[in-house]
C-alpha cells in the first residue's frame, strides 16, 4: 500500500531522512515514532506529495509519486485521510462545515454531504457541536473534528501526524481508538507520534525514526525509551 | 456551480470595501463607455443628416422680385447639379419662425415679415456641388447672404473624429485600470485567504475549485458595474431626452432604439465579464502557482 524505498529527503545542508525503507500492507496499523526531529512529519509528507525525495522512491498503490503529474496530485490527495497536528481547520466555519469541506472538494451531492457529515460527527461524539466554531472546542475536540474530516471521505489510507500531542492522556486514548475503529473497516492507518504510552498500549506495528534513520520496525512494537 | 458562487459571495461579503471599489470602477468604466457610445451614435446621426440633405440657403436682398428669383433658379438648374429649389417668401418665413417659437412668446411679439429675409433653398445632388452653386449664389447681385452646411458638415466631421477617438483613448485607459484594479483586489483576497487555500489544497481540491470562486467574484464585478452604468445612462437619457430633442429640431436623433440600448447592454455585460475574468484569470495565474 505505502512503500519507502531508500528514501532520503535534504532540507539544504539538513537530512531529514536518510536511505529510509518500509512497506505497510493494507489495512495495517502503524506507528512511526521518535522524537522531535526524526522525521516523522517529513514521511508524513511525503506521502501526501507535499515533498519528493531526493532519492529513492515512494510507492503508493504501486504509483511511484515522483511520476504524478501536478494536475493528478488533486485526485492523489482526495483518496488520503490526513488528521494534520495543527488542526488546519477553517476557523471561521462550524464544525459541521469544516467536515463537509471534504466532501464538497471531491464533489458530492448535498444530500450526501448532510448525512455523511452527520454519521461521522455521530461517530467521533461531535453531534452535539455540529455548529459550534473551532474557537469553542477543546483540543480534543478539535481533534476530533479534523479526524471526522480526514475520514468522512472514506478513504483507504488515514494518516495522523501527532494527533494526540498536547492532548491528556484520556483524552489521547479517545482519538487512537477512533483511528482504531477505522483501522478494523479495513483502512490502513499510518500514525506518526511521540505518545510512548499510547504506542505501548495498542501493541501495533512500530517504525522507529532517529536522526532521519530508521532505527527499527517490529510487528507488535513499543516505544523504548531511551 | 451554486457552490463556487456562494464562496465567491462569501469573499465579498467579508470584504465589501474592496467588492465595492471593484464595482465602482467598472461603473466608471462602462458608464464612459455608454456615454462615449450614444454621443458619438448622436454625432453620426446628426452628421448622417446633414450629409443627406446637401442644401444651400441663400437670402434674397427685399426688392428682389419674382422674375429675378426665376431666373436664379433657371441658372442654377442649368448647372445641373441641383435636385430641388424652393422659395420662401417673406410670410413663409415668418409662418417658420412663429412654427419654432410657438412657445416662447416673448420672440413672437416684435417679428413682422418685413424683417424675415425671403429665401431660395437649393438641393444638390450631392455634397461636393455645394461649394460651386455657393459661388453662383454669392456672385448673384439679388443675393444678401449665402449659407450651406459644408462647414457644418465638416465641422461635425472633425467632432466625430475627435469624440471617437477621444472616447477609445478614455476607454482603453479605464479599462486597463479596471483590469488591474481586479487583478490587485483579487490578488489581496487570495493573500488573505493563503491558508484557506493551503487547506484545500492538501484535502485534494482540484484548481478549478479552488480558483473557480476568484473568477466568478471578478466577473460579477464586471456584469455589475456594466448593468448599473448602462442602467444610469439610459435613465439619464430618458431624462434628457425632452431637452435634446428641443435642441435637434428635424433631426431623428431621439429616442434612441430600445434594441439598440440593449445591444450596447449585451457588448457592455460581455467586455465587464471578459475584463472581471481577465483581471482575476491574471491574479489567480501571478498569486496561486
Amino acid at each position: 500500500m505505502v512503500k519507502f524505498e531508500n528514501v532520503t529527503k535534504k532540507f539544504g545542508e539538513l537530512t531529514a531522512l536518510k536511505g529510509v525503507s518500509f512497506n505497510i500492507e493494507p489495512g495495517e496499523f502503524v506507528f512511526v515514532i521518535g522524537p522531535c526531529g526524526a522525521g516523522k512529519s517529513t514521511l508524513v509528507k511525503l506521502i501526501l506529495r507535499e515533498y519528493l525525495p531526493d532519492e529513492g522512491q515512494v510507492k503508493v498503490r504501486n504509483i511511484d509519486l515522483k511520476d504524478l503529474r501536478q494536475k493528478e496530485i488533486p485526485e492523489y490527495r482526495k483518496k488520503i485521510g490526513v488528521v494534520f497536528q495543527d488542526f488546519k481547520l477553517l476557523f471561521d466555519r462550524t464544525v459541521f462545515e469544516n467536515v463537509a469541506l471534504a466532501l464538497r472538494v471531491i464533489g458530492e451531492k448535498e444530500e450526501e454531504i448532510n448525512r455523511r457529515v452527520e454519521n461521522i460527527l455521530e461517530l467521533v461524539g461531535l453531534s452535539q457541536r455540529a455548529n459550534f466554531f473551532p474557537v469553542q472546542l477543546s483540543g480534543g475536540e478539535l481533534q476530533r473534528v479534523v479526524l471526522a474530516r480526514a475520514v468522512v471521505t472514506e478513504p483507504d489510507i488515514v494518516i495522523a501526524d501527532e494527533p494526540t500531542g498536547n492532548l491528556d492522556l484520556g483524552t489521547a486514548r479517545g482519538i487512537v481508538n477512533l483511528l482504531k475503529k477505522i483501522n478494523e473497516k479495513g483502512k490502513t492507518v499510518i500514525m506518526a507520534t511521540h505518545n510512548f504510552e499510547i504506542v505501548n498500549l495498542m501493541k501495533q506495528r512500530v517504525i522507529e525514526l532517529d536522526e532521519g534513520k530508521l532505527v527499527s520496525d517490529e510487528k507488535k512494537g513499543k516505544y523504548h525509551l531511551a | 456551480m451554486k457552490e463556487h458562487w456562494r464562496t465567491a459571495w462569501t469573499h465579498m461579503r467579508r470584504t465589501p470595501y474592496q467588492a465595492l471599489a471593484a464595482i465602482l470602477i467598472m461603473f466608471l468604466t462602462f458608464f464612459i463607455t455608454t456615454v462615449f457610445v450614444l454621443t458619438a451614435g448622436g454625432f453620426q446621426t446628426i452628421l448622417r443628416y446633414f450629409e443627406t440633405r446637401p442644401q444651400v440657403t441663400a437670402f434674397l436682398k427685399d426688392e428682389t422680385t419674382m422674375i429675378q428669383v426665376d431666373t436664379l433658379k433657371a441658372k442654377l438648374a442649368q448647372t445641373g447639379k441641383v435636385k430641388e429649389t424652393k422659395y420662401i417668401s417673406k410670410e413663409e418665413a415668418l409662418a417658420i419662425y412663429r412654427e419654432q417659437n410657438k412657445n416662447d412668446p416673448l420672440l413672437l411679439e416684435m417679428v413682422t415679415a418685413n424683417i424675415l429675409p425671403a429665401s431660395l433653398e437649393v438641393a444638390t445632388n450631392d455634397l461636393s456641388h455645394l461649394n460651386e452653386i455657393a459661388q453662383i449664389l454669392r456672385a448673384e447681385p439679388t443675393v444678401e447672404e449665402v449659407v450651406f452646411q459644408e462647414d457644418v458638415v465638416k465641422a461635425l466631421q472633425q467632432w466625430t473624429l475627435n469624440i471617437r477617438r477621444v472616447g477609445i483613448g478614455l476607454i482603453s485607459i479605464f479599462g486597463v485600470v479596471s483590469l488591474l484594479v481586479i487583478l490587485v483586489i483579487i490578488g489581496m483576497k487570495i493573500t488573505l485567504r493563503r491558508e484557506e487555500i493551503d487547506i484545500l489544497q492538501l484535502l485534494g481540491a482540484s484548481r478549478w475549485y479552488i480558483r473557480a470562486p476568484f473568477l466568478l467574484e471578478g466577473m460579477f464585478y464586471g456584469v455589475v458595474g456594466a448593468f448599473v452604468a448602462w442602467g444610469i445612462t439610459y435613465l439619464l437619457l430618458l431624462y434628457l431626452t425632452s431637452y435634446i430633442i428641443k435642441f435637434f429640431q428635424g433631426i431623428a436623433l431621439l429616442p434612441v432604439s430600445p434594441l439598440f440600448m440593449l445591444t450596447v447592454l449585451g457588448v457592455e455585460i460581455s467586455s465587464g465579464i471578459v475584463i472581471g475574468s481577465l483581471g482575476s484569470l491574471l491574479a489567480v495565474k501571478r498569486y496561486l502557482k
